[in-house]
């Protein structure tokens, strides 16, 4: 292959890589961006999201995508226990930002070591039509190959993430979650409750992560460390992204998705991890707003 | 006179006591535990300089130790060099780390900080895989000295001729002294003007700041010593462990365990990362023996996530308030 079709190759499996990084940030981008819980759990949580996939589909052969729909429900409960914790111990009496954190930390943590201790550290795989097959083209010259199970992802999250950016900005809930991010005190003199604004809204982000699973054991095979190695990823794209934007979260996952593609063609796979920090040090050293935020940083 | 300098002298008795430890010949297993909770001692120590007075997150612990005990590697490959040396350049590295990253990031709310210092880890683990001279992902092993010198005395022999009779003891020794060594630094810092400045960070940087606290200054002095102190803990890593392979240097047991160990035991002073971590060592130590790693990790973090809900303030605070 020569460079061009390597390039081509890259930058096409590059954008689908990016459909399939948004699925995986945007619900941290309404957690983080929208509500200022700095959910650290989430890539573990969509790892857990994945592990029940691969049960759904071993066990009674279920399409792996079919049953990320069926668990979104479960995660999105999850949420609104996970909220409701959260706000009765830190939001509430304004309590150090600070120790949230730890308390998600502790979160990913706890989550990991019950996903080791029950299905151990092998790599698990599912099993569905699309997997392992590629379609190949050829553009002129230039044969193009695209892994069935990308397309897949790329699909499911395109519908995933459009469809929550359009319920976000066209619905009364919508709004009503940006306007939580705005000013909380104008909110509740308008009659809303901004907590429980916030409590369905986390959940909602959380409910992501089922679906976000599913797609994840569809493109990857897992294992339960592999949740840290995506927390540089979806937080480099929501931070670039902006805060508070999801749209600004969507262009960040694609800019992302290209730039591994082409880093893991160009000097191998191994180097991919490091190039999602490289990208979040530079947008904090440089441009801390992100490409569309307007968020307060300090 | 001596009520002056109790604390001192503690640390000297306590040193005292180690160096007995090191000639009673105990089961080999008491040495690699009390080596182990000397450690956490230290890294706890080294973490509460920034997360406990300064009150900014650093969950790339993992990261500093792994960059401490990768330097020591490649100092021992490229030139044997002498432990105290691998120590020394561990520190220095791995505090220059803390500045670049702090440097990058502390302007920024501390939750950027968080954020950035996790993933610091993870990509650090990315460049030892892909790294040879170190060993790459598959490790290395490392052979210690036959027989180490220092200033012209031996220090370790078989036969008995040197100070210590074997490796493992003169590096419990040498752990003991720099896990003082750190809660002495962590106490000078607390009480100085550096600790009395991150507490105002911690409280309200923005009122610090309007007061003339150099903040951004006091947050680089911490971030930088606090990661010195976790790569001396590592740059010893290698050689009491023999054997060095990415997830180990790279356990996230070690960022777990940083955190929880001084919120468990108490962030405000210096004597409750040490509880903490005396405490939380000594139970895992006995229960990797007894109960299953996995079911000791299960643990530390439900206790993590109790006391970060239930009890900010940590043993040494339940105990203060007891006494008012």
């Amino acid at each position: 292959m020569d460079f061009l079709e390597l390039l081509i190759n890259a930058l096409i499996a590059g954008v689908l890589l990016g459909g399939f990084f948004a699925a995986l940030s945007i619900g941290l981008s309404i957690c983080f961006g929208l509500l200022d819980t700095v959910n650290l759990a989430h890539p573990t949580l969509i790892v857990a999201a994945a592990f029940c996939t691969f049960l759904l589909n071993d066990v009674f052969g279920l399409d792996p995508i079919l049953a990320g729909v069926l668990i979104t429900p479960v995660f999105f409960v999850i949420g609104l226990v996970i909220y409701t914790a959260y706000y009765q111990f830190f939001e509430k009496n304004s309590a150090e930002a600070l120790r949230g954190l730890a308390f998600f930390f502790g979160l990913l943590f706890i989550t990991e070591v019950i996903l080791i201790m029950v299905f151990g550290v092998d790599h698990r795989l599912v099993n569905a039509a699309y997997i392992g097959k590629s379609m190949g083209m050829s553009l002129g010259t230039i044969d193009v190959s695209i892994p069935y199970r990308l397309l897949v992802a790329f699909a499911v999250a395109a519908i995933m993430t459009l469809g929550l950016q359009m319920f976000l900005d066209r619905s009364f809930f919508g709004r009503a979650t940006r306007a939580v991010h705005q000013d909380m005190m104008a909110l509740s003199l308008m009659g809303v409750d901004p907590v429980a604004i916030k409590r369905i809204a986390f959940a909602i982000g959380l409910g992501t992560c089922g679906l976000a699973g599913a797609l994840m054991i569809v493109v990857i095979p897992i294992e339960p460390a592999v949740g840290r190695l995506f927390i540089g990823n979806v937080f480099a794209i929501v931070v670039l992204g902006g805060l508070g934007s999801i749209s600004g979260t969507l262009i960040a996952a694609m800019i992302l998705g290209i730039a591994e593609s082409v880093v893991s063609t160009f000097f191998g796979p191994s180097w991919a991890p490091a190039v999602s920090f490289g990208i979040l040090l530079g947008v904090l050293a440089f441009r801390p707003t992100g490409l569309l935020g307007v968020g307060d940083t300090r | 006179m001596i009520g002056r300098y109790k604390f001192e002298i503690g640390c000297i008795l306590v040193l005292a006591l180690a160096f007995l430890a090191t000639q009673a010949e105990f089961n080999r297993f008491y040495y690699f535990a009390g080596f182990a909770i000397l450690q956490y001692v230290m890294i706890a120590t080294a973490w509460n300089i920034l997360g406990g007075y300064g009150g900014y997150i650093n969950f790339g612990t993992a990261g500093f130790l792994g960059v401490g005990s990768y330097v020591a590697i490649g100092l021992i490959e490229w030139g044997d060099a002498a432990i105290v040396w691998q120590v020394v350049a561990a520190a220095v590295v791995a505090g220059l780390l803390g500045l670049f990253i702090g440097y990058f990031t502390l302007r920024l709310k501390g939750v950027y900080f968080a954020i950035a210092t996790l993933a610091l880890a993870i990509v650090l683990e990315t460049i030892v895989n892909n790294w040879d001279f170190v060993g790459g992902a598959a490790g290395i092993s490392i052979l210690p000295p036959r027989k180490p010198e220092l200033l012209g005395i031996l220090i370790v022999d078989r036969k008995g001729d040197g100070i210590f009779s074997n490796s493992k003891e003169f590096l419990f020794f040498l752990m003991a002294a720099m896990a003082i060594f750190s809660v002495w630094v962590a106490r000078t810092v607390e009480r100085g003007k550096l600790g009395r400045g991150l507490n105002a960070i911690k409280d309200n940087e923005e009122a610090a700041e309007c007061m003339g606290v150099p903040t951004l200054r006091l947050k680089l002095i911490a971030t930088t010593l606090s990661g010195a102190l976790m790569g001396a803990a590592g740059g010893i890593f290698p050689s009491y462990m023999t054997f060095v392979d990415p997830p180990t240097a790279f356990n996230l047991e070690f960022a777990v365990n940083s955190l929880a160990m001084p919120m468990i035991g108490g962030t405000f002073t210096w004597l409750g990362p040490v509880v903490g971590a005396v405490l939380l060592g000594t139970v895992q130590q006995i229960a990797i023996v007894t109960i299953s790693s996995e079911l000791n990790l299960l643990i530390l973090g439900v206790l993590l996530v109790i006391f970060v809900t239930v009890a900010p303030h940590g043993i040494v605070g339940w105990f203060m308030k007891k006494n008012k």
